[in-house]
């Protein structure tokens, strides 16, 4: 799958929630896009990733 | 005196709308939010390897301000109502300001793409603020889909330029019911004051302030600039003549 551009491997059962975990420590406002559609932070946790996946995985920064 | 700004049914004092674009440290960002006066700033999503430090939201809950997320960097409708949701998701608002651009050289928006987005984010249920040329039939048509403001650039984004056509502004003023927000262009404290006079309804400026060789104070130049360019325009200006007209009397005067 890929994971903001880049292809990468990911453990079997790991969810959105995880993911997020991983990647996002310190940022408390994040949104997820998985194959061009929101991952409601809702359902994070029982979004299972799957093989093909592409990801999208987003914090603030500065904007005008 | 009480000036209500109004917006997407909130109220305001600051007809100040700040964006964070081009901040160069937390401690500039934090001392330029409080020295504009601000309530509303403006802010991004990116993948998560290239975003700010989250200590820009840190400061930016301190100040207090109001979020507004935008669609930078969209260049279809598409992108920009997922970029939106995104938003949404991040920030847990239904505003957005919806900037949906034509090209990299110019970022002038995209009409087309734009109304389209717009439209479809006000079905939705986003409070659309929609970045758009000065053009007033398009302005009106944005209103007309439901957009809670229309925000006209003045000139490209970052260019500096100011307000290229004062007069198109006018008219997409008197175009909507809406508040205008000009958006785009502005260099100096004197375009901001102009957007107010041409009887803009708040001003939204990032790069004038957060590339001035002193954010800080340009922050305080704006807002200063914003409360005149307000009072002026209520005030209500003289009219242009082609010549002079004495504000001395020349009955009584001596026959020297």
């Amino acid at each position: 799958m890929r994971v903001n551009g880049t292809a990468v491997d990911v453990a079997d059962g790991t969810t959105v929630a995880g993911l997020v975990a991983a990647r996002t420590e310190g940022h408390g406002r994040v949104a997820v896009a998985r194959n061009g559609d929101v991952v409601p932070r809702s359902t994070w946790e029982t979004t299972t990733l799957a093989a093909g996946d592409v990801l999208e995985v987003l914090a603030p920064t500065a904007g005008g | 005196m009480t000036d209500i700004f109004e917006l997407a049914g909130e109220t305001f004092d600051s007809r100040l709308v700040l964006g964070t674009g081009g901040i160069t440290s937390m401690e500039t960002l934090d001392r330029t939010v409080r020295a504009s006066g601000t309530q509303i700033v403006t802010v991004a999503l990116r993948r998560v390897e290239a975003s700010a430090d989250a200590a820009m939201m840190q400061v930016l809950d301190r100040c207090g301000v109001r979020l507004l997320p935008n669609t930078a960097g969209c260049r279809t409708a598409r992108e920009a109502v997922l970029t939106a949701r995104l938003g949404r998701e991040a920030f847990d608002t239904d505003w957005v300001k919806l900037e949906v651009i034509g090209d990299e050289h110019t970022l002038l928006p995209d009409a087309v793409e734009l109304l389209d987005a717009a439209e479809q984010l006000v079905a939705d249920g986003f409070r659309v603020f929609a970045y758009t040329t000065d053009d007033p039939i398009l302005g009106r048509r944005l209103a007309d889909a439901g957009c809670a403001a229309v925000m006209p650039l003045g000139s490209p984004i970052g260019s500096g330029l100011g307000i290229r056509n004062p007069h198109n502004i006018a008219l997409l003023r008197e175009a909507v019911r809406v508040p205008v927000v000009l958006d785009a262009g502005i260099g100096t404290a004197s375009d901001a004051a102009l957007a107010m006079e041409l009887g803009c309804d708040a001003v939204l400026l990032a790069s004038a302030v957060t590339r001035a060789r002193d954010p800080e104070r340009m922050a305080l130049a704006m807002r200063q600039a914003v409360e005149a360019g307000r009072l002026a325009r209520g005030a209500g200006r003289i009219p242009r003549r082609w010549h002079a007209e004495a504000s001395t009397q020349f009955e009584g005067l001596p026959d020297l």
